[in-house]
């Protein structure tokens, strides 16, 4: 007797999951559209003069905009980029430049693990730690945001150092200059393109965090009034305004969503372009 | 003609700077790398501190406790909301991983490599998405659309199961898991596609030659990665575990032990931690919300860890394989 020719079942199921695989690409994209369709169409008419220029409205008023948390972002984001990305930077030529270091597995290692933790105990870390002692105020949230930005920058100056051949390291050095030289002028000069890169994706990562915000500044619906105290912020702003009841703030929440989302994907976008363009 | 020197200094008078220089350099920077341990001890040794008063008041009763009421009895439990945050994860990666598996092997297997960067791209766009913004469009776009045209739909052809059964309010358990399962997608496809994309190609010729299909190509190349798929799945489950804005904007916000279907409301450790830090009064209520940090740290800490440990050694393992 003959053996049953399964070919034909073989090729249905085959089809079935090239299908199916096209299927799921389908479904992944789907929300990303829907997004900016929504965002954008739900945006715009938010935007007008006032919208940049004005402050966050009282319940009840007509009007008004998210200059104070556009201006009180900015400052945020500042402050944490100020710490956050000398220690990114250093970690990541250590990281790259002394991997021969027992330390520099463990760091490497742990700095993923961070990079993991949930950016809402991020913000209760240093709600222990700022808040409880000087309270609610832009250090802490710059501190916060500053931890989820160390790990992002300490991985790509990592990589983009070692794409850097070794054999210029070993000319450099056999002219004698020194290794600390070497790494300056020569490793982080020649990889300058893609630490940029590294910083602008963490900025643009820390600018859309809303969850840390929330518990080291609170809302805050004033300009800028010190780094002591609370500021304004764009994402904690969407949170607040779209979970109000007052259409006036649901309004400014899309409008708040349009702003972040133009500036969080054009950063990416600008980055993307900026690398493929080099290679 | 030999010279003699009296130390080396003398041929190269800067040597020894050049050394120290070298040397501190290499410090600094070794100090700055090890902010990253110092920061990450830190943050336990705070939310341990913290939590202190919760864990000596409560001890067990507070993982194990299901009455959260910090108005009058002051009695805080989290099992509910350690089941919500468990349940709204295993939804999402019900959903999710199947769908990544799906888009890690369209960009592996199945695109060709000129498009494929620009789907690359696509997905890669979904990570930046902030979640603040994946919550305002799950509560003014998918809710309505869910609410409408599915869930209305499924509690009529399975609402004999108890689960689909009750009141539909749009927001909820199941909105949640779907709102989660988008958010891990990105991720989880990006480790998926990077696993399949170090799979040498000897393997997939080996098996074309025997006259596989497509499908049974691609077989090969998963089970080859298998234990790396597992972890980037974990890997995904970390970040549903973790994940707060979005859920908190979609899930209702009720405390409860069960929800009585997968349409009702529910709650999140990380939910409560955001919506009630502000709001404590007193320093048990603080400590709580601080205990519950704690046990969402520990979680996804140990989670981290396990699928760090799997994907870097899937990688290595697979990678060393491929050199030989």
């Amino acid at each position: 007797m003959r053996k049953p020719n399964y070919y034909k079942l073989r090729l249905i199921k085959d089809r079935v999951m090239f299908l199916l695989v096209y299927l799921s690409l389908a479904l992944a994209l789907i929300p990303l559209f829907s997004i900016l369709y929504e965002v954008v169409q739900r945006g715009i008419p938010a935007i007008n003069l006032d919208f940049f220029i004005k402050p966050t409205p009282t319940v009840g008023e007509k009007g008004g905009g998210v200059a104070n948390a556009i201006q009180g972002t900015l400052i945020t984001i500042g402050l944490a980029s100020v710490i956050g990305i000398p220690v990114g930077l250093m970690s990541g030529i250590f990281l790259s430049e002394y991997s021969e270091h027992k330390l520099s597995t463990i760091i490497r290692f742990f700095n993923d693990v961070l990079s993991g933790v949930p950016s809402i105990i991020i913000g209760v870390f240093a709600y222990a730690l700022i808040v409880r002692s000087i309270g609610f105020s832009v250090i802490a949230a710059a501190f916060a945001l500053s931890i989820i930005m160390i790990p992002i920058v300490t991985r790509t100056v990592e990589e983009a150092l070692k794409l850097i051949p070794m054999n210029i390291r070993e000319a450099a050095i056999a002219l004698g200059v020194p290794r600390w030289k070497t790494v300056v002028a020569i490793v982080l000069r020649g990889a300058r393109k893609a630490v940029v890169t590294g910083i602008l994706l963490s900025i643009a990562r820390i600018a859309g965090e809303s969850a840390p915000v929330l518990v080291t500044m609170g809302f805050w619906r004033w300009w800028f009034a010190g780094l002591d105290r609370p500021a304004a912020n764009l994402a904690l702003n969407i949170f607040i305004f779209a979970m109000s009841p007052f259409e006036n703030w649901i309004v400014l929440a899309w409008g708040s969503a349009l702003i972040l989302i133009l500036l969080v994907l054009g950063i990416n976008i600008a980055v993307r372009i900026f690398i493929r363009g080099r290679y | 003609m030999k010279v003699k020197y009296k130390n080396k200094h003398t041929v190269f008078p800067y040597l020894k700077w050049l050394i120290i220089g070298d040397n501190i350099f290499k410090i600094i920077s070794a100090l700055f790398a090890s902010t990253i341990l110092l920061l990450l001890g830190l943050m336990v040794y705070e939310l341990i501190k913290g939590s202190w008063l919760s864990i000596q008041t409560f001890g067990l009763d507070f993982i194990l406790g299901t009455k959260w009421d910090p108005a009058i009895s002051k009695v805080f439990g989290a099992l509910p909301l350690i089941l919500g945050t468990a349940v709204t994860s295993a939804i999402a990666l019900l959903i999710g991983v199947p769908i990544s598996l799906g888009v890690g092997l369209a960009l592996s297997e199945y695109i060709p490599k000129r498009y494929g960067f620009v789907i690359s791209f696509l997905v890669e766009l979904l990570a930046a998405v902030p979640s603040v913004i994946y919550g305002l469009w799950g509560m003014f776009v998918l809710i309505p659309f869910l609410r409408d045209y599915i869930y209305s739909h499924i509690r009529a052809l399975f609402g004999f199961i108890p689960i689909f059964s009750g009141p539909i309010y749009g927001g909820g358990v199941l909105t949640a898991g779907i709102v989660l399962a988008i958010m891990i997608i990105p991720t989880v496809s990006a480790v998926m596609r990077d696993l399949f994309m170090i799979v040498p190609n000897s393997q997939r010729e080996a098996i074309i030659a025997l006259g596989a299909t497509k499908l049974e190509t691609v077989k090969t190349v998963v089970s080859y990665t298998r234990s790396g798929v597992i972890g980037a799945i974990i890997l995904g489950l970390g970040r549903a575990i973790g994940e707060t804005m979005a859920v908190t904007m979609v899930i209702g916000n009720r405390f409860q032990v069960w929800p009585s279907s997968l349409f009702d409301a529910w709650y999140t450790m990380s939910a409560i931690i955001a919506n009630e830090l502000l709001e404590a009064t007193y320093d048990l209520y603080v400590s709580a919300l601080m205990n519950v940090a704690l046990a969402l740290l520990f979680i996804t800490l140990v989670i981290n860890i396990l699928s760090r440990l799997i994907v870097w050694r899937t990688l290595r393992l697979v990678r060393g394989i491929a050199k030989e």
